[in-house]
């Protein structure tokens, strides 16, 4: 292994379909926080539902592939209804735990032993993407650019999920701009106010949870095709927290945010990874100071001091404008 | 009722042509009956002021209202419609827009984007219709059109472009009043529309608030600053612990020595001399002292 093989790789992952997937979890949350403001943290649920749809759909009841990926999206209204009735008339703290706990009881509940039959307990659903498979154009022997490789089948869903992704940004870049998305910004800046002056609050923000709920579940959906698998530690709680690490970085209420987000906190958490992997392989950093055991851990302590940079010194993300965050919003 | 007493300031008056009328509008926190209103009417077309000292039930009342805060008991009508138990937003779209003490402007969106977030029946608030800008953008342009008329008219077409939250306070409760206007109210609510304004902006202030009543519109709002309330108003009701306690044209209601007692207290309007300063200070001071004879006694 050499130093280009850690930046190519680190390139690898950034444009990769995981980067892809939390880029559009993103943009589903970026209509949740960014747009609407609400706090929510149960974006996993929405692409666990998702994900879960289609897998128990083609593996358990063995459906068609496509069927299932509309009830898929389906389901996430659904959990956007149910989550939303009760919660929605709430403060925007008690919308964060009902969703957080909201989040952690489907996946209890889509991972229990008892449910073995339908849902696969821990190890989820897998061997239901054939028909998805089976579309792949791309030659067998994969995709290379110089050091960066891509295997046939990642490249073939990267294709489909970064195009999917540049879409909803130009759908969303075009309801943001309309009177529609000002609804939504006034929400977030004070709810009472825009009650004031006519609109249905409540009825404003289901649409916005159902909307970013149905692109999550895109996103969960997305990532059961790319593996090929869907298991309940996939969308575990720190599922939620990446995605929201994605959208700060990229900037939240910006419509290329999630992009920008998705790829840079990919390129680094990978890049960190390997880095210190090869570093403490080539004794770079010697063995008292940490062993490659140990370095592997190194990949988040970093990530999380970047964080704590980002948001001291731009806090507005990258997109972000840095007029806006000078006004106290309260 | 009015009736008995015969008083020009007796409470619950009814009027010739009222736009709004309550009836045993009660809210209570707890044992507080914060506001405990038998009969309420507002005439069309005129200014009402709200006072009342601090803790009367006023902005409570103005939340009961528009919908804001629940009443425990009470029925209202707007315009002979029934208003209670309705939402907020529906209030609104009814014609009775009201704006907050602590103003609410939308920080983090640019002046004309409040106003025009003001507008009603928007054909590109739709969900689906909002990706098509042709189905909207007429109406839009109009609308934006009104907004501009009406910044300028507050003095405000030259922030047009600046975030709402760089307003100062003052500008921003033009900016309040303004939006509110967007929505074309026949009843406009002003909570407190003074409140934290310098005096050279309440000058002005009070000058488009009477446009208001010129250009048809009824006006209720709630105010602490007598002369202000003796400038513009055409009828003052005030409260008192939850009460309507008095109600008439601002100079009798002014001249009422209940209101001036239940309102302001007793010595209200007589300034400290030095002699009187003096006397209160060797009041409290006797007082004290034999607070601590007291304590020493007891000890």
């Amino acid at each position: 292994m050499n130093w280009l093989d850690v930046l190519s790789g680190a390139v690898e992952q950034a444009l990769g379909p995981q980067a892809m997937i939390y880029c559009l979890a993103a943009i589903g949350l970026n209509i949740h926080f960014g747009y609407t403001g609400l706090l929510n943290f149960g974006q996993a649920a929405f692409m666990m539902v998702g994900g879960y749809a289609v897998g128990a759909l083609v593996q358990t009841w063995e459906q068609n592939l496509w069927l299932s990926i509309l009830v898929g999206l389906l389901a996430a209204v659904l959990l956007a209804l149910v989550l939303g009735v009760p919660t929605l008339r709430l403060r925007a703290d008690y919308l964060a735990i009902a969703t957080i706990a909201a989040a952690e009881a489907v996946r209890q509940v889509l991972g229990a032993a008892s449910l073995n039959d339908q849902f696969g307990g821990q190890d989820g659903r897998f061997g239901f993407a054939d028909d998805m498979k089976s579309l792949n154009p791309i030659e067998p022997g994969g995709v290379h650019f110089g050091p960066i490789d891509f295997r046939s089948y990642d490249f073939f869903i990267m294709i489909v999920g970064w195009s999917l992704a540049l879409l909803l940004c130009g759908v969303i870049f075009l309801m943001m701009r309309s009177p529609w998305g000002r609804v939504l910004k006034g929400i977030r800046e004070d709810e009472d106010a825009v009650r004031s002056l006519g609109k249905n609050v409540y009825f404003y923000k289901m649409q916005s949870l159902i909307l970013g709920g149905v692109i999550g579940a895109a996103a969960g959906i997305m990532s059961g095709l790319a593996t090929d698998n869907v298991a309940p530690s996939d969308f575990a709680t720190d599922t939620t927290f990446f995605v929201y690490t994605v959208l700060l970085i990229g900037g939240a209420a910006r419509v290329f945010g999630p992009v920008a987000g998705a790829v840079i906190f990919w390129f680094f958490l990978n890049g960190l990874d390997l880095f210190f992997d090869k570093a403490t392989h080539d004794n770079l950093i010697p063995d008292w100071i940490m062993t490659s055991d140990q370095a592997s851990l190194m990949r988040l302590i970093v990530l999380g001091l970047v964080l704590m940079l980002l948001m001291i010194y731009r806090p507005q993300g990258i997109f972000g404008d840095r007029r806006e965050l000078a006004i106290d919003g309260r | 009722m009015a009736a008995e007493t015969q008083s020009v300031t007796a409470p619950g008056q009814t009027k010739e042509n009222a736009i709004l009328v309550a009836d045993n509008v009660v809210r209570t926190f707890g044992g507080l009956r914060a506001v405990d209103v038998e009969h309420f009417e507002i005439e069309r077309g005129k200014i009402t002021a709200l006072i009342g000292p601090n803790g009367a039930g006023k902005t409570t009342f103005f939340n009961l209202l528009t919908g804001f805060d629940k009443p425990d008991t009470g029925a209202w009508t707007f315009n002979g419609e029934s208003l209670s138990g309705v939402a907020p937003y529906r209030v609104a779209r009814k014609g009775m827009v009201r704006t907050f003490q602590l103003t609410k402007v939308l920080s983090r969106l640019t002046v004309i984007e409040n106003m025009r977030l003001g507008a009603t029946g928007q054909r590109g608030e739709k969900l689906l219709s909002s990706v098509f800008a042709p189905l909207w953008r007429d109406q839009e342009r109009s609308n934006t059109k009104r907004a501009e008329d009406l910044l300028e008219r507050f003095k405000l077409d030259a922030k047009r472009d600046d975030f709402a939250g760089s307003l100062s306070g003052g500008q921003r409760k033009l900016l309040e009043m303004a939006r509110a206007l967007m929505v074309d109210p026949e009843l406009i609510m002003l909570d407190e529309p003074m409140a934290g304004v310098n005096p050279a902006l309440k000058q002005s202030l009070l000058g488009h608030v009477k446009s208001l009543r010129d250009e048809g519109r009824t006006v209720l709002f709630v105010e602490h600053d007598m002369d202000m309330v003796r400038d513009i108003s055409d009828w003052v009701v005030v409260m008192a612990q939850g009460k309507i306690v008095a109600e008439g044209p601002p100079d009798d209601v002014m001249a009422d020595p209940a209101v001036v007692d239940a309102y302001l207290g007793a010595h209200h309007d007589t300034e400290l001399s030095f002699e009187d300063e003096a006397k209160i200070v060797a009041e409290a001071e006797a007082e004290i002292e034999a607070e601590i004879a007291e304590t020493e006694e007891q000890s």
